[in-house]
């Protein structure tokens, strides 16, 4: 388990992670989402002990990650930056995570450097950035870590590398059940592989539920504007739209079988928001400046 | 596969449903796993389970621990009769909504049926 209390990160006055409190049970994938600059990168660094919390606490399995050697092996975090030295082979930086890594597998790696269609003897300096994103996710993958944390591992990466990393990833955890949290903007592509998504705004928490839970509070209801009008009133609206008489609004909070028969009966079609767009509706400034989460806190 | 307002899992349970009624999955025959289920649609596999476990609970399916997931032999009996009592609501209602929406008066449709002139 996973344990983070009022999780404070701050670098001088600008506040990362701000008061964040999260559960997260073993052995699940997680999507983590947020805008850009909202405390992602923050926060799994220091689930990864990269760098220490300001406040509150921290504990994987009870223990404080922080300079845990023991803890750290069975942790592997890739990020941005690859974390390798840019004037290696492929090949070395592969031996050289086999020897770091107590679950390497050497074969698994050298099957991954296939799939992604990469050069043992190409140097890191000289991959492009899909190239090294792919790299990132071979040492993300093949280090078989309990605790496996890939922070937008898929930059540069074309559809059909996404794609490949995608299917590798599943394949890998169905083989080798492990908590595997990925950041990500690209939110419907890996929708479908999350169990649970967590939603950071801010440095806060927004939403942590299932994915099937969270993508079934988004419903947008077209229809008359004065039937839509009646039929939200009282409901937590994110956005609307019109288009002549007819208006659209995009509500959040499930419905229930009878609501629907209701919104039906009115002349009202329903249909399913997807996770991403749910998730830019929470996140995106409404019109009066203010976030769209606060009115749900 | 669905109405796409239903989560996957349901997806997934209506999906064995058809099958079961179908014939495709016969009575007391083994369905794929989840992690099959998940490799073959891209799906976590909690979502597979948790389509199974409403399938378990609806007494679609049972559990033979240890080895996996079966078809109950009265699954296709009880499916059948369900979806006769949902036929008339859940098809015909839209149909005849629809046929006044337009004009087509139940005569015209009885004809059409029973293959008359149109």
């Amino acid at each position: 388990m996973i344990s983070l209390r009022d999780l404070t990160v701050s670098y001088g006055d600008t506040i990362a992670v701000d008061g964040l409190t999260l559960d997260l049970a073993p052995g699940k994938i997680y999507g983590l989402l947020g805008r850009n600059g909202s405390g992602k990168t923050s926060l799994l660094s220091v689930l990864a002990a990269y760098r220490k919390a300001s406040g509150g606490t921290v504990a994987i399995g009870g223990v404080d990650p922080f300079e845990n050697a023991a803890l750290m092996r069975d942790t592997v975090f890739i990020r941005d930056s690859l974390d390798v030295s840019e004037q290696d082979r492929i090949c070395r930086v592969l031996e050289l995570a086999g020897r770091l890594r107590p679950c390497w597998d050497a074969g698994y790696a050298d099957r991954l450097v296939d799939v992604f269609e990469l050069h043992r003897r190409k140097r890191v300096s000289a991959l492009s950035r899909g190239q090294r994103s792919s790299l990132g996710v071979i040492l993300g993958l093949a280090a078989r870590a309990p605790l496996t944390i890939l922070d937008e591992a898929y930059l540069g990466m074309d559809a059909a590398a996404r794609k490949a990393f995608y299917r590798e990833l599943l394949a890998d955890y169905l083989a080798h059940p492990r908590t595997i949290i990925l950041s990500t903007h690209l939110i419907e592509e890996v929708a479908d592989l999350l169990e649970q998504v967590i939603v950071i705004d801010h440095g806060r928490l927004v939403v942590h539920e299932d994915t099937d839970t969270f993508r079934a509070r988004g419903v947008a209801v077209t229809g008359p504007a004065g039937a839509v009008e009646a039929f939200v009133a009282g409901r937590t609206v994110l956005s609307q739209q019109s288009l002549g008489g007819v208006r659209e609004a995009t509500l959040y909070g499930a419905l229930d079988d009878a609501d629907a028969a209701r919104a039906r009966a009115a002349g009202l079609t329903l249909a399913p928001v997807g996770v991403q767009d749910l998730f830019i509706h929470l996140t995106s400034g409404a019109d009066d400046g203010t976030r769209r989460t606060e009115a749900l806190r | 596969m669905f109405d796409d307002r239903s989560p996957i899992y349901v997806q997934i349970a209506n999906g064995i449903k058809d099958d079961v009624l179908s014939g495709t999955l016969k009575e007391d025959e083994q369905i794929m796993s989840t992690n099959q289920y998940a490799a073959f649609y891209q799906i976590n596999p909690a979502t597979a389970a948790k389509g199974f476990a409403q399938l378990v609970d609806e007494g679609v399916l049972y559990k033979k621990r240890g080895i996996g997931m079966f078809v109950s032999p009265d699954a296709r009996a009880r499916l059948r009769s369900q979806r006769r009592d949902r036929f008339f609501v859940d098809v015909v209602e839209p149909m005849l909504a629809e046929a006044r929406m337009v004009g087509v008066d139940v005569e015209e449709i009885v004809a059409h049926i029973q293959g008359g002139p149109r």
